[in-house]
């Protein structure tokens, strides 16, 4: 039987800033047995201008996103909120494109893919660390990867299930695990003062529970808290579950 | 000011800033356990939500009821459709009763109408009952919050502000000490006044009466002093009939503080003898919603405030950011489809987070409501015009793979090259409190390449 074949969906600024991330969601995915392809003419899926208001801005992009990725059996993206644009927000632009239903049916963000498609019972991994983890709000509002504390029913969290999967790691409870961190696309800029306040009090939380690593789901909201702690020299160190689960965490 | 430099202002105050998250938190805490401790919660709200859409697509029929109903029990009917007209028909009821003094229970439509300053204006007192209404009114600021209308404040702003109103000990500060002086103060303006005005929670129409829902019990002690009775309420007020007010009791005091119920939840089905009553029903631009399918939902709104205390931004920004008279999550689409221009921007305070939305008793889309309200601003031209270019020039870059490569490749040999004073200058407003993400060696795209070739 032929592998099945993943289109990797690499956003764009993860692809020059998180090359990493990137190379972690194609080592799992070559490990479960999928063929990988990085589609060549990918670029950006169009959420920060959605997300501003400026839709006319996006419908070239998600053309663009429905041409590239066309003709695969999944594609998989290494960001909730891109894997949220795609399927969730794309219908007023290429909603009327025979291409869009097949796409929104097959696209997934990485962790999902893990839990919901691959189901491995163990990564063969060890991380001999403590972490807290960061509930992104697009992975778990959108994405529903798990239950929001704002949600009256039976808890789940797809992504502390597949963090269970590791040896040694140690996964420590936070306060506010799934308030915003502040990040918020063109929010950050648009509102710097508060989002660097949410991002500090993010980071005070996830110290207070002397982990090691601050983990996440959405590199976006790394690059943003990792800018504050570096800033504000402290010691906790950010890092994307998918390395984690890859066990390529540097 | 705009919202980024309220925000920034009310930040300005470490500790004070961090003491409303941490207040407004505790309370958005309280609502989890109470809304964890019925299985059915989220039943619940898919029912109220039903009722809502339900109410709202027969509304006519619905507030014909009601008058017609509220009629047979004694009740005076109005009908408003603008804020003006509210004032007016409020101010020749009190006219006609030779109104000199009026107590008022909370009520964020008499807030939206301005009817205070128009009372006031013709001669008539007006005086705010609720604690917090009351504190807001005496320093001449609107509410900050729909539920807790003066959280903004520390407490010794609260004593300096009885010392000077009530005669308070100079210094003291201490919460029973004050509400005690309050009530004494309040008190006393009960016993002499004409007239009161309430809003209204719920108005059943099959019953033709209404529900008022407070907690220091101020709208009750209000009506039972005073012979006339004025209650202010919107058209969207209405629901159907009695069984569907347990549904939206259960849910509003939970939401708003973690109560099962408000500690005074008054029904008002006729006048008292010898009394009068009145209802006035306000339109005030609500019906343009009705047909709107993006926005009409917002409509449903019960007015708990636990949007405002779930808000990542509210909790750090304060109410008085909002330049509208409702704040948060609700109060940013509100304003929106109030007056798109003036106040379209409060739309961008917003992170997209989605809790709003998830906590809403009401299930409101709140955060896509704010999300498809930006469309409509930058539809009509509302962007500033830098924005606009920016936006522009940024989708035209990240089009092509190969112009985005060529912007992030600048922007890397930028980083790498200019000296921090330049990199971090006043135009880098990412890195007023961050530092610029690290660029990597090589892009994905080249690794892949090279793997390729492998
Ligand atoms: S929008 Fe929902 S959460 Fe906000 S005040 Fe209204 S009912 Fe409460």
């Amino acid at each position: 039987m032929p592998k099945p074949r993943v289109a990797l969906f690499i956003p764009c600024y993860i692809n020059h800033l998180f090359p990493g991330v990137a190379v972690a969601t194609m080592t799992l995915l070559e490990r479960f047995g999928y063929e990988v392809i990085y589609p060549e003419g990918q670029t950006c899926c169009g959420q920060p201008f959605a997300n501003s208001g400026a839709h006319e801005e996006v419908i070239p992009l998600a053309q663009n996103f429905l041409r590239t990725f066309t003709g695969y059996d999944y594609i998989v993206a290494p960001s909730a909120s891109c894997t949220g644009m795609v399927r969730h927000h794309y219908d007023p632009y290429v909603g009327d494109d025979p291409a869009y239903a097949p796409i929104q049916q097959t696209t997934y963000e990485i962790l999902e893919f893990l839990h919901d498609v691959v189901q491995p019972e163990h990564f063969g991994v060890s991380f001999p660390h403590t972490l807290t983890l960061h509930q992104s709000c697009h992975g778990l509002r959108e994405l529903e990867l798990g239950v929001s504390s704002e949600r009256v029913m039976p808890y789940y969290s797809k992504v502390e299930s597949l963090l269970k999967r590791v040896d040694d790691l140690t996964l420590l409870p936070m306060e506010r695990a799934d308030e915003c961190c502040g990040f918020g696309g063109t929010f950050s800029v648009n509102e710097p003062d508060i989002s660097v306040r949410m991002g500090q009090n993010k980071l005070d939380n996830a110290e207070a529970t002397e982990a090691e690593y601050l983990a996440g789901f959405d590199s976006s909201c790394l690059m943003h808290l990792d800018g504050i702690a570096r800033r504000e020299k402290r010691g906790i160190k950010t890092v994307h579950v998918a390395e984690i689960l890859a066990g390529t965490v540097r | 000011m705009n919202h980024p430099a309220k925000s920034a202002a009310f930040l300005a105050d470490p500790a004070h800033s961090r003491w409303h998250d941490h207040a407004l938190w505790f309370i958005r805490q309280k609502r989890d356990s109470a809304a964890h401790q019925i299985d059915e919660w989220e039943h619940l709200r898919t029912l109220a939500s039903q009722i809502k859409a339900h109410t709202m697509a027969h509304l006519a029929d619905y507030l014909e009821t009601f008058e017609h109903n509220a009629h047979q029990n004694g009740i005076h009917v109005h009908w408003a459709t603008d804020a003006h007209e509210h004032n007016r028909i409020v101010h020749e009821i009190l006219t006609k009763n030779r109104v000199k003094k009026v107590v008022k229970s909370k009520s964020m439509l008499t807030e939206e109408c301005g009817l205070n300053p128009y009372l006031k204006e013709h001669g008539i007192e007006v005086i705010d009952t609720d604690l917090g209404e009351r504190i807001v009114q005496l320093r001449h600021e609107p509410p900050s919050h729909i539920v807790l209308p003066a959280i903004h404040l520390k407490k010794e702003e609260v004593g300096e502000l009885f010392e000077q109103e009530m005669g308070t000990e100079l210094g003291n500060s201490d919460p029973q000490y004050l509400t005690h002086a309050a009530r004494k103060h309040l008190r006393e303006h009960f016993l002499s006044a004409d007239a009161a005005i309430t809003g209204v929670n719920f108005a059943v129409a099959e019953e033709g009466m209404f529900v008022v829902c407070t907690n220091e019990g101020n709208a009750d002690l209000g009506t039972a002093i005073t012979d006339l009775h004025i209650a202010s309420m919107g058209i969207e007020k209405i629901i159907p009939s009695l069984e569907h007010l347990g549904v939206f009791t259960r849910l509003l005091a939970r939401s708003a503080t973690g109560q099962p119920v408000t500690t005074y939840t008054s029904h008002f089905r006729r006048p008292k003898p010898g009394g009068e009553l009145h209802v006035v029903i306000v339109d005030n631009g609500r019906s343009n919603l009705l047909g709107d399918t993006d926005y009409a939902q917002a409509l449903h709104c019960i007015r708990c405030g636990a949007c405002m205390n779930t808000c990542p931004t509210y909790r750090r920004s304060g109410g008085h950011s909002y330049d509208y008279v409702i704040p948060g999550p609700i109060g940013s689409t509100l304003g929106a489809s109030r007056d798109l221009k003036q106040h379209g921007d409060l739309t961008y305070n917003c992170t997209l987070c989605g809790s709003c939305t998830a906590i809403c008793p009401a299930q409101i889309d709140l955060h896509h409501q704010l999300y498809a309200w930006r469309k409509t601003y930058v539809d009509q031209g509302y962007m500033p015009d830098h924005k606009r270019r920016l936006y522009r020039t940024g989708a035209w870059m990240l089009a092509s793979p190969g112009r985005a490569q060529l912007f992030f490749g600048l922007t890397k040999w930028a980083t790498r090259l200019l000296p921090r004073w330049i990199l971090y200058g006043r135009l880098n407003v990412w890195g007023r409190g961050r530092e610029l993400p690290q660029f990597a060696p090589q892009s994905f795209a080249e690794m892949y390449k090279e793997h390729k070739k492998e």
